[in-house]
């Protein structure tokens, strides 16, 4: 036991629990607001659908972050979760009195029903690479959901309408979903298998080189992304109704690779705050916006989406950027805490090149350099 | 069982109509330092990759300890004993010099757990995570890198990434390890210190080893045994400076 104790000490930084205790701490927090009555209908809708795209974002992240495999039939997962979870809730409904746990069991059913058809599809389909996989897995969201709309029995085209529940206690569970999802995530990857899953995406030659069985690691990756998708599905499920088969297309898919992309490939911390902000954003401008300017939502949206691009990788704003980083604030104030100047190692790697490579690939254009780099202009002074 | 580690039966590979490597017959000892040499393009990478899975050979066999090996997948070569590091340095750049280490230390007997330890922190993973941990540290002093550990590999220069890349490939704990050019881009002095370190892991880790090298120097000062290849077929074989002397060889290498 005290062997354990030892260990745990010796792994943990109080930086790897990080993500999860401010999510918690976020949860109490509405929770008390929830209690006092502070939240109205509308922000409760924001909150689910904030809740269940963090786990869609963070799942994504799995397969195109860490593994480092494109697909883009996330919706279509989360469509079979959404369907079969409130479905199954229905049918259990009559025989267990307790509704947390019909709403944890129809969780689970949903999850593990989009987990096996992640099997199925990623046994044919990782054999593919790059671009094929992705047109695959693109496919298979847009087949599920017409699958769907076909299905009589969940109600064809016009959606399928679940028994509801109430929308308070489900938004409390939804979020406790949400951080069971990051500590699984998380440990997952600061594991051994979470480092040969990294490996794959780094190097593949060389990590089966290694002796890592990559098409394992491949297919359980998506399996494991695919079940928390149908979970994020259930969620979904249960604060809409009713659920509609539209709302799986392919935008959606993309819309989840949006936030896996802003918030930073491979970064679980990233996809929660992009999640956060995009599912906001998106939500905002769909509450607010009335009349003429409602058709212009998708473009506005467009537009903040690009914004936010440009800012993230455009040289210009490397500065502002490097102002408002946590890290550099960080390491300045140890720096005057210490007293001394700390060497920042990459800084030369922020070092503006562009300039200077201009000014050696044409030597002909005028230097806008002011002042003592003009050899020439002495040389005539002397005549 | 015999003292042979590895040997190989008329190894051949063709592409298409292209026959680029035939009736390769090597046999090495137990614990021996073997040279495959060779002008460029001659196949001895090839060789490597067809030993390691990489290709399946389309003519021949290759036994390792008396085991036939030839079809097996590259993860199943590797767990059976087979371990290499590449011509053009292969490692997991964007991960620290220590996770690289680990990566490699994955399939070792002693630090097995599933996933399921994995996501839910039980006793077992702390437990094997903290050995792995002091493995890798151990690992990594052998080759003096353990001050570097927490280095991203890409920020290594050029011979630490060729150090770090055996390191990791003793980490799979090999029987027989391959080392494709280890002396590339290396200083003298980092060539005279790897020729140390290659004895001092052979010994260390009761290994037998098969380079591919095109300095001769290092080859000869190295390897017991060599074999020459030349556009694909076996040129010369046997003692080191005997089979380097051969008048073909010198041919091959300087021309005429």
């Amino acid at each position: 036991m005290s062997n354990l104790v030892s260990n745990v000490k010796k792994q943990f930084k109080f930086k790897n629990i990080a993500t999860w205790v401010i999510v918690a701490a976020a949860l109490v927090l509405l929770v008390i607001l929830n209690e006092a009555g502070a939240l109205n209908r509308s922000t409760i809708g924001l909150l689910s659908r904030i809740a269940y795209s963090i786990i869609l974002a963070v799942s994504l992240n799995l397969v195109v972050g860490f593994l480092g495999e494109l697909s883009l039939g996330h919706a279509g997962f989360m469509c079979l979760g959404a369907y079969i979870g409130t479905f199954a809730a229905d049918m259990i409904r009559a025989s267990i009195d307790s509704k947390l746990l019909v709403l944890i069991i129809s969780m689970l059913i949903g999850g593990f029903v989009a987990a096996v058809f992640g099997l199925i599809i990623g046994l044919p389909a990782l054999r593919l690479k790059g671009d094929y996989l992705a047109i695959v897995t693109l496919a298979f969201g847009e087949i599920v959901r017409n699958i769907f709309k076909n299905l009589e029995i969940f109600g064809g085209a016009m959606g399928y309408s679940s028994k509801t529940y109430n929308q308070k206690d489900l938004f409390v569970i939804s979020f406790v979903a949400v951080i069971i999802v990051l500590i699984l995530i998380q440990n997952l990857i600061r594991s051994k298998h979470g480092r040969a899953i990294t490996a794959i995406r780094d190097n593949e030659i060389a990590a089966k080189a290694m002796g890592i069985n990559v098409t394992f690691y491949k297919l359980f990756v998506f399996v494991v992304a695919a079940f928390f998708a149908g979970i994020a599905g259930v969620i979904y499920g249960h604060f809409t109704t009713p659920v509609l088969y539209t709302t799986f297309s392919y935008n959606y898919s993309i819309e989840i690779l949006v936030m896996v992309v802003l918030g930073g490939m491979g970064s679980i911390n990233g996809s929660i705050i992009a999640a956060t902000l995009i599912t906001f954003v998106n939500f905002t401008l769909q509450s607010k916006l009335s009349g003429d300017l409602a058709a212009l939502r998708l473009l506005i949206y467009a537009i903040i989406l690009i914004i936010v691009v440009i800012f993230n990788n455009a040289p210009a704003f490397k500065p502002i950027k490097d102002k408002l980083s946590i890290q550099n604030i960080k390491t300045k104030r140890v720096a005057k805490k210490k007293g001394v100047i700390v060497n920042d190692d990459a800084q030369w790697n922020r070092i503006e090149t562009k300039v200077k490579m201009d000014a050696i690939l044409t030597p002909d254009l005028p230097h806008e350099h002011t002042g003592n780099d003009k050899p020439d202009k002495p040389a005539k002074e002397g005549k | 069982m015999s003292d042979i580690m590895l040997e190989t039966k008329n190894l051949g590979i063709s592409f298409g109509g292209l026959k680029a490597v035939q009736d390769v017959n090597i046999k090495i000892k137990k614990n021996e330092l073997y040279g495959l040499v060779g002008p460029n393009g001659a196949g001895k990478t090839t060789v490597f990759n067809m030993l390691t899975g990489v290709y399946q050979p389309t003519t021949g066999t290759f036994f390792l300890d008396g085991e036939e090996l030839k079809g097996k997948s590259q993860e199943k070569i590797n767990h059976k004993g087979i371990a290499r590091t590449f011509q053009n340095i292969r490692l997991f750049n964007n991960m620290s010099v220590i996770r690289n280490v680990l990566v490699a230390l994955h399939n070792q007997p002693e630090f097995k757990y599933n996933p399921f330890d994995a996501m839910f922190h039980t006793p077992k993973y702390f437990d094997v995570e903290v050995r792995m941990r002091d493995k890798a540290k151990e690992l990594l002093r052998v080759f003096g890198l353990e001050d570097d550990r927490n280095n991203l590999a890409c920020n290594l220069s050029y011979g630490t990434q060729r150090k770090l890349e055996i390191a990791r490939a003793l980490a799979t704990n090999p029987k027989l390890l391959l080392l494709d050019e280890p002396a590339a881009g290396m200083n003298p002095n980092e060539t005279a210190e790897l020729m140390e370190i290659i004895k001092f892991i052979r010994d260390e880790f009761d290994l037998t080893v098969l380079l591919i090298e095109h300095d001769m120097k290092f080859v000869s000062g190295l390897c017991d045994e060599v074999t020459v290849l030349n556009f694909g077929t076996t040129l010369a074989q046997g003692e080191t400076k005997e089979a380097l002397n051969n008048p073909e060889v010198i041919k091959a290498y300087i021309g005429g």
